[in-house]
């Protein structure tokens, strides 16, 4: 029976997320790959602003820390230099998908040979609880304190849905850390997206449905329950593009 | 030797850098700056580097970073507006203590001002621009040969430094065209080894590049102090200045860039009309060298500030010389620019002044 070993991929140091976050799945799933696929030396890692901005206290390789929104602009920077390196970015919603849509939107559009991991939580979490390009109409946070929706903040943006019409754009999957069968489904296709820029396909991307339950304001039960019930009928999970 | 060939302003900086192993540029279309990008989009592919017309000037002054943080030499260049959009990625770039250069053909502002030559950024190109304590190294070329080695320059301070250097040029600078000798690289300085490249950890630690700074609890104050020793030292190594007939100078022009070349001019005409004008021009605007003003100030009798805009390279002039001059200025913005005439006639009006006043000078008027 195959047992569960640490990836030295990640560092022995004890994370700062909150209980129930799903970063730390997230971290070990993209760690797992880089080990399965034997490229750690030779991988280099943006981090965002956001939760994750402490990327390099836990994952054993080069990383680079970015100004908000900025990393696929940097990731650019880095795989126009070494494109026999591998490049990810690691980005939250507010990051990706707020701040950052213009470097999120042309580095797909021109096809940057990038893997972009996109967690989203639906909330911004680092900063207590804002609404974030993702947040749910309906949805209470500190600056929708009666639901998102009725104030002129717009539905939920779906970036796999919004990056499907671009043609620089190799592979799209949104995926979930909510179920043992999502967490599978998404190492799948992060290692896909890992192996599509080893094989030179080009910008590849996989968004991954997270619980925040201390901004959430929800139990880390209810949590994954509000993502399995609330955010996969708003951001239903498959494969967007893949040529 | 090499040859001479007739090239715009923004053409010659181009070819500079290339020949200085630049290997990366990302750029954003604006006026009066177009001809950089445009250079480099044929002439990097030519020697194996690489050119990204990038999305914002934000997203080019990140591609930077990245190509910076992989070792390879790198540049970016806008006019004011879009330089104004890069003062983020310059102060993550000065913090995380990366190479790079920018290079800022500026233009008339507030705002989108117009297209026409400014010397309006000067307090943002050396006072800081973005958030935080930190330093550009900020040079002034006046003459097209002079942006061709200041170019090359520019680089061989990034890496020895490892700080960012601005080219602090002007819509005109960047348009006229003048023959320049396109000689060959060669380093001015011993090109430290780029221990903090992130090109994968194979056979060594990870590396991390960052500006965060949470732990220790006062890690950033120590941080902050040692970026300071090196601006300090930076100070104290790099003091550029060029003068023209100030030994026996009464009236000292002070200037910069394209306004210190048409000064020059005027300094040249003042001379046959028996006044004793000369010219002092800082090549590097930060550091700015100082020691040559206070020696200025205790030659001469009195100092004309020229520049083009409503007066900020001049506060550096009267900081250097202590206020111990009378101070004249000559400037304005959105476009304007002097002639030598223009020059020539205030440079008279000092010199009669001065004649009828005696030594009796009202210091530091401005």
């Amino acid at each position: 029976m195959p047992t569960l070993k640490r990836t030295e991929v990640l560092k022995d140091n004890q994370t700062h997320y909150c209980p129930g976050c799903g970063h730390g799945i997230v971290h070990r799933l993209v760690a797992e790959v880089i080990d399965e696929l034997g490229i750690r030396e030779q991988t280099i890692g943006t981090a965002p602003v956001g939760c994750a901005v402490l990327l390099y206290d836990y994952f054993n390789c080069d990383i680079i820390e970015c100004a908000h929104g900025r990393p696929p602009a940097v990731a650019t920077g880095i795989k126009r230099v070494q494109p026999d390196k591998i490049v990810f970015t690691y980005q939250g919603d507010g990051d990706l998908a707020a701040i950052g849509t213009a470097e999120t939107v042309h580095a797909a559009n021109r096809g940057e040979n990038i893997t972009i991991i996109f967690v989203n939580n639906a909330i911004y979490g680092m900063t207590g609880g804002q609404m974030a390009p993702t947040t749910l109409t309906g949805m209470v946070s500190t600056t929708t304190q009666d639901g998102r929706g009725g104030h002129g903040e717009g539905p939920p943006m779906k970036v796999c849905e919004l990056l499907s019409s671009l043609g620089g754009v190799c592979y799209l999957e949104r995926t979930a850390v909510s179920t043992p069968k999502d967490v599978m489904g998404a190492k799948r296709a992060i290692k896909k997206a890992f192996q599509n820029q080893i094989d030179g396909k080009g910008f590849s991307l996989v968004e991954v449905l997270s619980m925040c339950p201390t901004d959430w304001k929800l139990s880390t039960s209810k949590a994954v329950d509000f993502v399995n019930n609330e955010m996969k009928k708003v951001f239903p999970l498959g494969v967007y593009k893949d040529k | 030797m090499g040859h001479k060939i007739l090239l715009k302003g923004n053409e010659v900086m181009a070819e500079a850098a290339v020949q200085a192993g630049c290997r990366f540029f990302a750029g954003y279309p604006i006026t009066p700056q177009n001809e950089v990008p445009e250079y480099m989009s044929k002439r990097l592919p030519e020697v194996g580097g690489v050119f990204v017309q990038a999305e914002s000037e934000l997203a080019a002054i990140n591609m930077v970073f990245g190509a910076s943080a992989s070792g390879a030499r790198c540049m970016t260049s806008s006019s004011s507006p879009g330089i104004s959009l890069k003062q983020e990625g310059i102060s993550y770039i000065a913090g995380a203590e990366l190479p790079c250069v920018i290079a800022n053909m500026q233009r008339g502002g507030p705002g989108l001002g117009n297209i026409r030559a400014s010397q309006a950024d000067y307090f943002q190109a050396v006072k800081g621009g973005g958030h935080g304590d930190y330093r550009v190294i900020v040079l002034g070329p006046s003459t097209l040969p002079e942006l061709y080695q200041l170019t090359m320059n520019a680089f061989d301070w990034a890496d020895f430094y490892r700080n960012p250097v601005m080219i602090l040029g002007d819509g005109i600078l960047g348009q006229m065209a003048e023959p320049v000798e396109l000689s060959p690289y060669k380093p001015i300085v011993n090109l430290p080894e780029k221990d903090f490249v992130l090109d994968g950890c194979k056979g060594r630690e990870p590396r991390v590049v960052k500006t965060l700074v949470l732990k220790p609890a006062d890690g950033l104050v120590a941080h902050n102090e040692h970026l300071q020793e090196k601006y300090q030292r930076i100070e104290d190594e790099l003091s550029l200045c060029a003068e023209y007939e100030t030994a026996d100078a009464d009236i000292v022009v002070a200037a910069y860039g394209i306004t210190a070349r048409v000064a020059k001019g005027a300094v040249r005409m003042a001379r046959e009309k028996g006044i004793a004008a000369g010219l002092i021009r800082p090549i590097t605007l930060w550091p700015f060298p100082k020691s040559l003003f206070l020696s200025i100030a205790q030659t001469a009798s009195q100092v004309l500030v020229v520049e083009m805009s409503h007066g900020q390279f001049i506060e550096d002039v009267k900081l250097a010389m202590n206020c111990a001059l009378p101070v004249e200025f000559l400037g304005k913005g959105g476009g304007w620019y002097p002639t030598e005439e223009v020059i020539l006639e205030k440079i008279e009006a000092m010199a009669q002044a001065y004649a009828v006043s005696g030594k009796e000078t009202n210091k530091c008027r401005h």
